[in-house]
């Protein structure tokens, strides 16, 4: 007979559930797993009658539930039937060697769809902005908000990075999903936000888009180097984003003008008392 | 927040000081030891791999606040733009302007640390104390954890370098050019010895923490003693295509030096034009894509168990610019090949082309278990046409004679490329020059 699996799009629900189904051998072909979030709520989901009787508890590698655990974050529907297929077999069906193999196309499927989320999480941490918003009465603290749009469901995954890091400020970032916020003490989530939510500028952004202009060399255009690395999409939420295409535009003028400017003669050595015992003693005693 | 004077004060001197950083490549933020702010005093962490939190249209990753402390300098470098024969406007920082600003980027998550670097001012040790300046005020005043790279300068005291040791996660020295005659030509202030004396100074402090440490965590039921807090890498950079060494020159002395000093990484930077060019230098840069062959190079030094002497040998000195250095390495060893992937070691995997050290392990771990095939090595995201003619796998034995034909190379060099139908990049001045562009992309 076909479960239906409905749970909420979250790793702690995947878990829950496929424990669940796991503890009476229910093959990953007569599951039906459905995203709750997705479908009406008049789909409520019938107890389920099982047709084995409970096992002891299955145990797996932690290597499993740190890949599972991105995987659930990842948006493809497939998602949570895979993964319940590779824990049956992992652990009912007997591979017990199957995560070291990563040409196994389970395997294959659920490690290309971690290492998205992976580099999400990683992109998340190099581009979210963080905007001064004020200063808390009480002890000091500065007080930062950030808008970022990861590509998968990702808040909860990425927001410890953030702890550890500004753990001395006040800080929220808001995300279409779910937000993050850490108030000097505690992490806490809410539910997605607007754009409008989160204030469009800092007063620091020009000075940030000053040291981005400055850095620049244009005598080394390499324009798709930088969108591998940071991809358009990621634009709208980068105040340097904005002046790329200055930069890139005007590259090649300033590079002609060094190449046609004449060359400098060489100054001589000012009279100076260091630079008089590098000559005298060119080596370290 | 800044009156408008002081702030434009300040954003002239940003624009000047880190145009004048521009020229070092560096730009790592991992290897630093782990430390974190949660104990609610300052900011930042470290530890584990660096973000890069911006990239540039020159394709560079922007991880770390790149500034000089001041770009006046009493050296003459040739190569560098802020050499004292140059008239290029000159600024200085004060540390407290540096420090603010690395705090107040690194709250915005603009970036992961700083980066420090000075032109020699009144002396080696005044410059390197003002340095230090800035990272004492960081560390010791704000608490600050994020990362510090200190450029040092290598007739700096020793005392100096230990104590920038000290607040820094990494330090570096610029060897600059390969030897001392180009130095002579190009850097005149410089000395090859000095430099090498003090990196091998820094190597033994390094070592000393890393010992330190480790005892510290043997003892396990007396109280921990602290261990002594010392930058955990030191890096080097050399400039490229600005005097006439051989690549053949610059590995084996990169190669000294990871051996010797156990530098954890060596920068190649690429001549380019730049704006007050000087009369010794060459007009023409060297073309990108030798900077990239040089890290390919290096990465085959550190991580493949390849030898300079077997990537470039004798009778040719330069890197291939048309193949990668594992590929031309193959090509003149063919009687290696072919190397059948179920069966051959780790060691002898590394050296088939166009499979990396991750693919490697892939392998090792999964050929336990099954016999590898053409489809399992596609599935590892594998780039099969250029493993195919060196390989055996279950289902796959590779044409001897191709493997054997003088046309094999001919089988590797980039076919006729489409130009880069990039309507904002400027034209390349030839289609060979844009060919070079291209390839030269990491």
């Amino acid at each position: 007979m076909t479960h239906a699996a409905q749970i909420q799009p979250t790793f702690e629900a995947w878990r829950a559930k496929a424990r669940e189904l796991l503890r009476h051998g229910v093959s990953p072909e007569n599951v039906d797993w459905v995203d709750a979030s997705q479908t009406a709520s008049l789909l409520t989901e019938e107890p389920t009658e099982y047709q084995i009787a409970p096992n002891a508890s299955v145990k797996v590698p932690a290597e499993f539930l740190r890949l599972a655990a991105n995987v659930c974050a990842h948006t493809d529907e497939r998602r949570f039937a895979i993964l319940y297929r590779l824990l049956h077999r992992l652990t009912l069906g007997g591979e017990k060697h199957l995560l070291g193999m990563p040409s196994d196309r389970d395997v294959h499927q659920c490690n290309m769809w971690a290492k998205a989320v992976s580099r999400d999480i990683h992109k998340m941490h190099a581009f979210v902005r963080f905007r001064l918003v004020g200063v808390n009465e009480q002890n000091g603290r500065e007080q930062f908000v950030a808008w970022f749009e990861p590509e998968y469901r990702i808040t909860r995954l990425a927001a410890p990075f953030f702890e550890k890091r500004f753990a001395g400020m006040e800080w929220s970032i808001l995300t279409p999903d779910e937000c993050a916020s850490w108030d000097g003490e505690k992490l806490s989530f809410m539910p997605g936000m607007s754009r409008h939510d989160a204030p469009a500028a800092d007063a620091h952004d020009d000075l940030w888009r000053t040291y981005y202009r400055s850095i620049f060399n244009p005598a080394r255009l390499k324009v798709q180097a930088m969108q591998s690395e940071m991809p358009m999409k990621y634009w709208k939420n980068l105040p340097e984003a904005e002046i790329i295409h200055d930069l890139i535009a005007s590259s090649e003028k300033r590079v002609r003008t060094m190449i046609a400017t004449p060359e400098r003669p060489v100054k001589p050595a000012l009279d100076n008392a260091y630079l008089k015992s590098l000559r005298q003693k060119p080596q370290k005693s | 927040m800044h009156c408008s004077v002081e702030l434009m004060e300040l954003t002239r001197k940003l624009e000047i000081l880190a145009d004048a950083a521009k020229y070092d490549a560096s730009c790592a933020s991992s290897g630093a030891a782990r430390k974190d702010s949660r104990d609610g005093k300052g900011i930042g962490s470290t530890g584990g791999m660096g973000i890069c939190h911006s990239y540039t249209p020159d394709g560079r990753c922007v991880s770390l606040l790149k500034v000089l402390l001041t770009n006046a300098c009493l050296y003459d470098c040739h190569y560098c733009i802020n050499r004292r024969s140059s008239n290029v406007q000159r600024a200085r920082f004060t540390p407290e302007e540096v420090v603010q600003l690395t705090l107040d980027f690194y709250k915005r998550n603009y970036i992961e640390g700083l980066f420090l670097s000075s032109g020699i001012v009144r002396s080696a040790d005044y410059t390197m104390e003002q340095v230090i300046e800035v990272a004492r005020q960081l560390r010791e005043v704000h608490h600050f954890r994020g990362y510090i790279h200190l450029k040092t300068i290598p007739e700096a005291s020793q005392a100096l370098i230990d104590k920038a040791g000290r607040y820094a996660d990494r330090i570096s020295i610029n060897i600059e050019l390969p030897s001392q005659q180009s130095l002579d030509r190009l850097a005149p202030e410089k000395n090859l010895t000095n430099t090498k004396q003090a990196m091998h100074g820094i190597r033994e402090r390094i070592d000393e923490n890393l010992a330190a440490k480790k005892e510290s965590r043997q003892i396990v039921n007396r109280p921990r003693v602290k261990a002594p807090v010392f930058a955990t890498g030191q890096s080097t950079q050399m400039i490229v295509g600005a005097d006439d060494s051989s690549d053949a020159l610059v590995l084996h002395r990169a190669d000294e030096l990871y051996r010797d000093c156990r530098l954890r990484r060596v920068y190649y930077s690429g001549f380019s034009p730049i704006p007050e060019p000087s009369v010794l230098l060459p007009i023409k840069p060297p073309p990108l894509v030798r900077e990239h062959r040089l890290y390919q190079a290096d990465w085959l030094l550190r991580f493949y168990g390849f030898d300079v002497g077997e990537l470039l040998p004798k009778e040719d000195p330069n890197l291939d610019l048309d193949l990668d250095p594992k590929l031309a390495w193959a090509l003149r060893n063919r009687a290696v090949f072919p190397v059948d992937i179920n069966r051959a070691s780790q060691e002898l995997l590394w050296r088939i082309p166009g499979l990396g050290t991750v693919n490697v392990a892939r392998i090792l771990a999964a050929r336990r278990w099954s016999r590898l095939t053409l489809a399992d090595l596609q599935r590892m995201r594998v780039n099969l046409k250029k493993v195919q003619p060196f390989i055996i796998a279950a289902d796959h034995r590779p044409r001897i004679a191709l493997l054997e034909s003088p046309n094999l190379r001919q089988h590797f060099l980039p076919g006729p490329r489409q130009l880069e139908l990039n309507f904002t990049a400027p034209p390349p001045t030839t289609p060979a020059d844009a060919a070079m562009a291209l390839s030269g992309q990491i």
